[in-house]
């Protein structure tokens, strides 16, 4: 069995926030991610970021997690990074996380405190054929291309005009794919308007109040069809059939929470954070004691504020476990957190507000 | 391989470049890069075929999420393309149903 005093699971931009705070603080840190590179989403973003400058806005995502792995390497004695490993279990009655390297090297973590930085994934919707290999998901395709240098195919129809359906679609065509379309079912896009100038820039046709019916092919997609969808939320017009060889889905993101589940913490569903999330104080601290959350696996949000979330979660372990005093806290604490209502202010953050306040219980004390 | 030739903003670091068998038939990607995103820059996207009704599946996460691009490999079925490191002469093949661990079989 092997210990440590923080354990972060996920090594995306809040586990590594969590980390780095923690480890800077003087915790023993352990991060375990189940890929083989550290970084999470962050690394496959090749745009430049919006949000606030202690976030990084106007860097592009996968510089700011070279900013990340710095600090990482800042604090290497303190921190253990198991890449390639996935926390497959926690058992509730004496905290033990059980791992898994690789597909069979699997050993038993007891740690004092636990972040979650589970991050998200993909959804999905019926259609027929949406199993045929080429159906693939937003953040499979950035993975192939912007992490590895493959090409996802060579005509590709994306389904979802959210930001990343907008973002994933410009990507592409700047790795040379061609794009078939963005198929978007509500009458407007759901992204933010420079992203969508961006790809209609490129000539990208946005088909609006459209949706999916099917994926054609026999053993792989060859094609896709789509129809317009009226004002009563029937089909009207005629079907219309796109060539492509890839269909890229970004309809939504879920918050990964099934480590959350198995520990007991008490969850709850909030469509505004996109799915079950874990009930938290205002601390970012769940029903049990010694587990906190953040970032994604908290409600979708964007990784700036999950790199706040992250130093929240790794600064209360740290205090918890005795590595700074009430003042030393508090000036951290009300500094993050005026971050992070900076990063949520406007009517952009109306949204996640509201989700949070449905999530946030204030305190577990009573 | 079908790779990204010119990108506008990256510069991708391969690593070694290795041999490695597709069902039987040789292919070239790199170490340490997952085994599904070498086979899809050599053209493979069907990963598998379903149990019950024999369904082709490739790719769809690519975070070890969805156990969609599950292979044998080197004679382990249920492996996780998407998240496994490619090696020198490994030996990757299409897995038809639940997979025999080899060890019972
Ligand atoms: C196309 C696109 C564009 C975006 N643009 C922006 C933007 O402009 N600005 C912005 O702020 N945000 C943006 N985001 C969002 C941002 O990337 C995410 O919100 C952010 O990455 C979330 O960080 P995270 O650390 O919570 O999760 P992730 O980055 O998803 O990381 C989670 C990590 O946990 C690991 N993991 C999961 N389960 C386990 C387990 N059981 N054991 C071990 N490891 C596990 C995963 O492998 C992963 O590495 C964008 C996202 C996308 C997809
Ligand atoms: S593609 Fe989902 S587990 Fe590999």
């Amino acid at each position: 069995m092997r210990s440590t005093e923080v354990m972060v699971i996920g090594g995306g931009p809040a586990g590594l926030s969590a980390a780095v705070e923690a480890a800077s603080l003087g915790c023993q840190v352990m991060v375990v991610d189940s890929d083989l590179k550290l970084g999470g989403q962050l690394i496959k973003q090749t745009h430049k970021f919006f949000g606030s400058k202690e976030e990084h806005a106007g860097t592009r995502g996968f510089e700011i997690a070279d900013i990340l792995f710095r600090e990482l390497d800042e604090n290497k004695e303190r921190i253990q990074v198991l890449s390639n490993t996935t926390a497959v279990g926690y058992y509730k009655e004496d905290g033990v996380v059980s791992c898994v390297t690789g597909e069979d090297e699997y050993f038993r973590v007891k740690p004092q405190r636990v972040i979650m930085a589970t991050g998200a994934q993909e959804k999905m919707i019926p259609f027929p054929n949406n199993d045929l290999p080429g159906v693939y998901g937003a953040g499979a395709v950035q993975t192939l291309m912007n992490v590895y240098g493959v090409m996802p195919g060579k005509r590709v129809l994306m389904v979802g005009a959210g930001n990343i359906g907008l973002i994933v679609s410009y990507q592409m065509k700047q790795a040379g794919v061609d794009i078939a379309g963005i198929v978007e079912f509500m009458p407007h896009v759901g992204g933010y308007w420079v992203h969508a100038a961006k790809d209609r820039r490129l000539g990208i046709p946005i088909y609006l109040r459209h949706t999916i019916l099917e994926a054609l092919g026999d053993r792989f997609v060859t094609g896709a069809v789509i129809q317009e969808v009226g004002a009563k939320g029937g089909l009207v017009g005629e079907p219309k059939k796109i060539d492509c060889d890839v269909i890229c889905m970004a309809v939504g993101l879920t918050p990964t929470c099934e480590l959350l589940w198995q520990a007991g913490c008490e969850m709850t569903f909030v469509p505004e954070l996109c799915g079950y999330v874990a009930k938290r104080d205002n601390q970012m601290r769940t029903s049990i004691p010694t587990i906190w959350v953040a970032g994604d696996a908290a409600g979708i949000e964007e990784a700036s504020s999950a790199m706040v979330e992250g130093r929240v979660a790794g600064l209360n372990a740290a205090r918890s476990t005795g590595h700074l005093t009430d003042t030393e806290f508090d000036a951290r604490s009300s500094l993050y957190w005026k971050r992070l209502s900076d990063l949520r202010a406007g009517p952009v953050g109306e949204k996640i507000r509201y989700g949070i306040s449905q999530a946030c219980c204030g305190s577990w004390e009573v | 391989m079908d790779l990204i030739k010119e990108h506008p903003i990256l510069d991708f670091q391969h690593g070694k470049k290795v041999k490695f068998f597709f069902d039987g038939a040789a292919m070239e990607g790199f170490e340490g890069e997952p085994i599904a995103a070498a086979l899809h820059a050599n053209g493979v996207v069907i990963y598998r075929e379903t149990p019950q009704m024999k369904r082709p599946r490739g790719f769809f996460c690519a975070i070890g999420k969805c156990s969609s691009c599950f292979m044998v490999v080197d004679g382990v079925p249920n492996v996780r393309t998407c998240v496994t490191a490619l090696a020198e002469g490994m030996k990757v093949e299409t897995q038809r149903g639940k997979g025999l661990v080899p060890a019972l079989s």
